[in-house]
């Protein structure tokens, strides 16, 4: 009966990775890699972004996305294809995110996606780095009369993104300050917005970038602050599928090469000027040097694409985030040698 | 060969190519996810499921299982689609026998709020009832105060917790009542088929299920009181009503949406079902001296609910599994909470989508069967 029963269960979903097979993933730990091959064949890398968060992935007027998970995606496009806008975006919600990227739907995941353990090891998706260190933080009105987490009190109501690592989080923060609240969650961030600008909750809680990103979409952003306190940690990151470790490389270094550029002020302005430095870690990083992009079945130009046409990680917080008011400081995202914890494995 | 065997040939032949082609979805679904590293089975549902719920008809918090948090959803699912399902039904007969009145302003009336609630997609209606709710009501601490026990504010509606001693016994007691009166009325239907005696049933029930469950309090030791929530301040500006019962506004709206949808459905399906009474009927009635009340109750709702049921049942299963919507609110149904939250936590979305589309069909199922049988009772019975 068992048996049965699970049978006809598998048979539901099955059409979709029916659908998903035939458009390759799933290969082996071999040099070749299919989703390379399908993405060279499609002519465009497909990636899954949020349906609309500012600074991070969010379409303009005309459709055209832009945001810091988006040059992810365009970083692996001017890698593998070329050309940095042959992306073809997939709007994702929290909910829908990871069976999009197991199925085949999109190659690249690049939504502000916290890295857990359990998302790593338990699901079929593989975390490939960390472009945005966050932290779940609240937001209330500043009329409110809070100033800190610890003025929070029993029956408070908290809005919040359902699908998400904010939830548990929530639950975490207010079991250990043994405070009783109302969980209110909805399915996308607009909704969520709306809600606690209609005073339905008396605090909002979220990534603090998320935070910051939504404040300006409310009727008065000057009548709400952000608490000082970070409740959790968030390392954003882009994902890919698990079994490819070729696409798992390349989009690894796409976005490794971003912050090591920066580290060794390459950008995308200089770029091609520095192909006959002194410095050897700047010549592997403009191509001049070395055969990097032949371990993953790239020309050695590679990287030096990446950084003229998408540019390095501090010139995309700065366009992306800093620059839009998000958050102008950027705290731990910035250089370890500046401060920072944004450290990679060197390119060479 | 024989006739018979001309036709089941194909119908075998189209069975066994059904079960081919499921069985290569099967084995194809199981290759995949075996080859993506996911791995399938129903063992989460035992796990702590570590998120919270802010409506919930049992006891619930993080600390409980997956297959609670289901639960949980289930019931808020059940909880809104009785609601909806009520309150369509009054609303629907009301406004169909309406759109039949003599009154121009009645029927009018009646006939433009059809047309407009059943020809605005259900979704869009929900947003509007849920942030025109929102925005129209107030904050806590101007709440609208109905007589100091009820309080009604942008966070829910706030009313008085009930608190009762012996309550088994005032249950009994209903419970008993109800069984007197279904005796009754079987005792007063023979008094009226065989001698054409009227017995007044509806009084003397009334006074049953009122005068039984009202001696337990006066001997049973039965006590009831009642808890009104309390204004608590949290902050400078924030309020919160304490100590009563919370009804949250993304259910006041979710089932306000879609009872006034599904019921302009239910109208039209009323109006029918009494235009389809022929009217020699009701004239004849009229003839041997039966009241308007009469003719109604006796002789055209009877025939009337033969035309209305079926396609009322397909409402009440609309109504059902349009409440799934209740996720674009926050109201914390089995969609919401099951196939998202928990969906989103585990990662599982074959197991939970199945799970949660076997528990739609089984809803479905049951109301369908509930309606079947009662369509049955109605219908005409050849003596």
């Amino acid at each position: 009966m068992m048996k049965s029963i699970k049978t006809w269960i598998l048979v539901v979903l099955a059409s979709s990775l029916l659908v998903a097979c035939g458009q390759g993933g799933g290969g082996s730990g071999s040099k070749k890699s299919k989703t390379l091959d399908n993405t060279k064949k499609a002519g465009f890398v497909k990636c899954g972004v949020s349906q609309g968060l500012p600074g991070f992935s969010n379409a303009d007027a005309s459709g055209n996305w832009t945001g810091i998970d988006v040059d992810v995606c365009r970083a692996v496009a001017a890698a593998v294809l070329g050309d940095a806008d042959k992306v073809k975006y997939t709007p994702l919600s929290a909910k829908e995110r990871f069976t999009a990227l197991t199925s085949g739907e999109v190659d690249v995941l690049s939504r502000n996606t916290t890295w857990t353990l359990s998302r790593d090891a338990d699901i079929g998706l593989t975390f490939v780095g960390v472009n945005f260190y966050d932290g779940q933080g609240f937001m209330v009105r500043k009329n409110s009369g809070i100033n800190s987490v610890n003025d929070f009190k029993d029956g408070i109501s908290a809005c919040t993104n359902t699908g998400t690592t904010t939830e548990l989080n929530m639950r975490d923060f207010f079991n250990s300050k043994n405070i009783k609240y109302e969980p209110i969650a909805f399915e996308k961030a607009d909704e969520v917005v709306q809600a606690y600008d209609a005073g339905r909750c008396d605090t909002y809680t979220t990534d603090k970038s998320g935070l910051a990103a939504q404040r300006t979409k409310l009727s008065a952003p000057d009548d709400h602050k952000v608490l000082p306190e970070t409740i959790s940690k968030e390392p954003l990151g882009p994902v890919v599928r698990q079994g490819d470790s070729v696409w798992e490389d390349i989009v690894r270094w796409s976005l490794n090469v971003m912050i090591e550029a920066e580290e060794y002020g390459v950008n995308s302005s200089n770029a091609s000027s520095l192909k006959d430095s002194e410095n050897p870690a700047i010549k592997r990083l403009v191509g001049a040097e070395g055969e990097l992009g032949a371990a993953f079945g790239l020309d050695n130009e590679w990287s030096l694409r990446i950084i003229e046409q998408v540019g390095n990680y501090g010139e995309i917080y700065k366009k992306h985030i800093a620059d839009t008011n998000i958050l102008p400081n950027r705290g731990p995202n910035q250089l370890w040698t500046k401060g920072g914890i944004l450290y990679v494995p060197p390119a060479r | 060969m024989s006739n018979k065997n001309k036709d089941l040939i194909p119908q075998v032949l189209t069975v066994l190519f059904i079960i081919l082609v499921i069985i290569y979805f099967t084995i194809n679904a199981q290759n995949n996810m075996g080859n993506r590293g996911i791995s399938f089975g129903f063992g989460f549902l035992s796990q702590e499921s570590s998120f919270d719920i802010a409506f919930s008809l049992i006891d619930y918090d993080g600390s409980y299982s997956y297959a609670r948090a289901f639960l949980v959803g289930l019931l808020n699912t059940i909880l809104v689609s009785v609601i909806g399902i009520f309150f369509a039904t009054i609303l629907g007969v009301t406004v169909g026998i309406s759109r039949l009145s003599q009154n121009y302003l009645i029927s009018k009336a009646a006939e433009w709020y059809v047309e407009i609630f059943r020809n605005i997609p259900l979704i869009l209606q929900i947003f509007f009832w849920y942030f025109a709710a929102l925005r129209a009501l107030p904050l806590t601490i101007d709440s609208i105060n109905f007589y100091d026990i009820s309080f009604l504010n942008v966070k829910g509606w706030y009313v008085p917790r009930f608190i009762w001693t012996n309550f088994s016994l005032f249950f009994y007691s209903i419970v008993t009542a109800v069984i007197l009166i279904f005796f009754l009325s079987k005792y007063a239907k023979k008094q009226r088929d065989d001698f054409g005696k009227q017995i007044p049933t509806l009084y003397i029930s009334l006074g049953i299920l009122l005068g039984l469950p009202f001696l337990t309090f006066l001997l049973g030791g039965v006590t009831l009181t009642f808890k009104i929530p309390e204004l608590t301040q949290l902050s400078k500006t924030i309020y919160v009503y304490q100590g009563g019962v919370t009804i949250i506004p993304e259910l006041i709206s979710l089932a306000l949406a879609l009872s006034m949808y599904t019921a302009t459905f239910i109208a039209e399906n009323v109006r029918a079902g009494i235009l389809g009474v022929n009217k020699g009927q009701k004239e004849a009635a009229a003839s041997i001296g039966l009241t308007k009340g009469q003719i109604l109750k006796l002789v055209v709702m009877p025939q009337a609910l033969r035309i209305i049921i079926p396609p009322t049942t397909n409402q009440y299963l609309n109504l059902t599994k349009n409440s799934s919507l209740a996720a674009a609110i926050a109201y914390p149904d089995i969609v919401l909470v099951f196939a998202g939250t928990a969906l989103m936590q585990t990662g599982r979305a074959i197991e939970i989508i199945s799970i949660t589309m076997l528990t739609y069909l089984s809803l479905s199922l049951s109301i369908s069967l509930f309606m079947n049988w009662y369509n049955k009772k109605m219908a005409i019975k050849e003596k």
